[in-house]
């Protein structure tokens, strides 16, 4: 199997802050690997780095086989990077003054420059796979949460990405929409997408994950099959968090 | 002291088309000037916020000489001033084009940097995830985002513009207000021309008002 995704030893502050501590993380390709944990655990900022919207200060970040230099550096490395790697944000980031078909569009043609009716072509195929291509003349405004989040998963599938990042994608929507965008992304690991997803949804990451992760502090506290970090937590923060989350 | 005061309409009338004569001049100054004006205020509010200290403090000091300073002076520093330093004389229309173009640069400068500042951090953060360059980001998802948000802004520097040349009279363009002047040395007649010349601005302005209501509805439609 290969290794799309090596951290070691990886340190990150903000200011005083240690964000992220000695994180040692592996991610094989067609892997699905939620991660968890509360607000401030850091867990936002570790995926983050995989892209390096985030730099950090110490240790060893490899992503496809690119070294990313620790504080963001190495501009070339990133850019490979960021060509194959995909990332949902939580306010699903669309860019409002493009049409919903424009925003899909948009990075083929400027990045790799395909044609315009090739890249309209993509841009269909992947919002009916999403389920919106009626949409697709429209305005991200003029759209649900749920439907936005889905042209945002869209619109990084288009570049055909080796790894996506998903953070905390449901967050910022009201509940009735969570179901359609969780659904777009069981599609997604079904067929085979390697994925990072930072979540709160307990029930997607046990249904769907092949390894789930703790982290609380900036420390993976952790890790393991989602069955035995849910059913038979070994640390004492991971029982305390899962007894606080799943309750409800 | 009897006020006998008696509007007269037809010196006010009578005035009009000789008035419309310095319409031209007004107009090309402000609209000659805020053009070159937005290059300058793009080029130095970009330059406003880059990281390099090299761009961005002659920018920076650009913008505090020109919006510190009253346009009045500016416009006869050009006229009067710099002829002693370029060894010949300017053209005063020249000078009020430069003097509008100087300081609505500044002004604009401004508007550009606060529009762009404005637009989420997390359009640049989907632009770069999505493997675009810094540039790329910047061109296609930040500054038509921002440059919609500058309408409102630029429409007021425009007026503001506008009403500055007025200010010009001095160095003896034949604009509105000199126009004006000279029709009142012959007629005596101040407050009707005076008169008259506030609504040929008023005309103006309210145009040009009504015309970027209508281009921000258009704008803002999309959005």
């Amino acid at each position: 199997m290969e290794k799309i995704v090596r951290m070691q030893r990886l340190n990150k502050y903000f200011g005083d802050h240690h964000v992220l501590k000695d994180i040692d993380l592996e991610v094989q390709s067609g892997e699905v690997v939620v991660i968890i944990g509360a607000s401030g655990s850091g867990k936002s900022t570790l995926i983050r780095c995989v892209n390096g919207l985030e730099g950090y200060e110490s240790g060893e970040l490899v992503v496809d086989q690119q070294k990313l230099a620790p504080k963001g550096g190495n501009q070339k490395a990133l850019a490979a990077i960021r060509k194959e790697v995909g990332m949902v944000f939580q306010q699903f980031n669309l860019f409002p003054h493009l049409t919903v078909k424009e925003n899909i569009m948009l990075a083929p043609m400027k990045v790799k420059d395909t044609d315009k009716s090739a890249a309209a072509g993509v841009a269909m195929k992947l919002l009916d796979r999403v389920g919106i291509a009626n949409q697709a003349e429209k305005y991200p405004a003029q759209l649900s949460g749920g439907q936005q989040q889905r042209v945002a998963i869209a619109r990084a599938l288009a570049m055909e990405p080796r790894l996506m990042l998903f953070d905390e994608p449901t967050s910022a929507l009201d509940p009735e929409m969570i179901g359609e965008v969780l659904d777009v992304m069981r599609e997604l690991a079904k067929e085979g997408m390697t994925m990072m997803v930072v979540t709160h949804e307990m029930g997607f990451a046990r249904e769907v994950a092949d390894r789930v992760i703790y982290i609380h502090g900036g420390q993976i506290v952790e890790e393991g099959k989602p069955d035995a970090v849910f059913d038979n937590p070994q640390n004492e923060r991971t029982q305390s968090f899962l007894s606080r989350v799943l309750k409800h | 002291m009897e006020s006998g005061f008696q509007f007269d309409w037809g010196a006010a009338f009578g005035s009009v088309p000789y008035l419309l004569k310095g319409i031209p001049y007004t107009l090309l100054i402000s609209f000659g000037g805020l053009l070159i004006g937005f290059a300058i205020g793009i080029i130095t509010g970009l330059a406003s916020l880059s990281r390099n200290r090299l761009l961005r403090w002659p920018a920076t000091a650009y913008i505090e000489v020109f919006r510190g300073t009253p346009i009045l002076v500016q416009v006869l520093f050009i006229f009067y001033g710099l002829p002693d330093i370029v060894g010949g004389p300017i053209n005063a229309l020249t000078a009020g084009i430069a003097a509008i173009a100087l300081n609505s640069g500044a002004y604009i400068s401004e508007v550009v940097r606060g529009g762009v500042q404005s637009i989420d951090k997390g359009q640049t953060e989907a632009g770069v995830s999505l493997g675009l360059s810094r540039s790329q980001t910047f061109w296609s998802v930040i500054w038509p985002q921002a440059l919609r948000r500058m309408i409102p802004p630029l429409g007021n520097q425009a007026i503001v513009s506008i009403k500055d040349t007025s200010l010009f009279s001095v160095i003896g363009v034949g604009e509105l207000v000199r126009q004006g002047q000279i029709y009142i040395a012959t007629t005596f007649t101040a407050f009707e021309v005076y008169f008259m010349v506030a609504l040929l601005y008023l005309a103006i302005t309210l145009t040009l008002s009504s015309l970027l209501r209508f281009v921000e509805r258009r704008g803002l439609a999309s959005t």
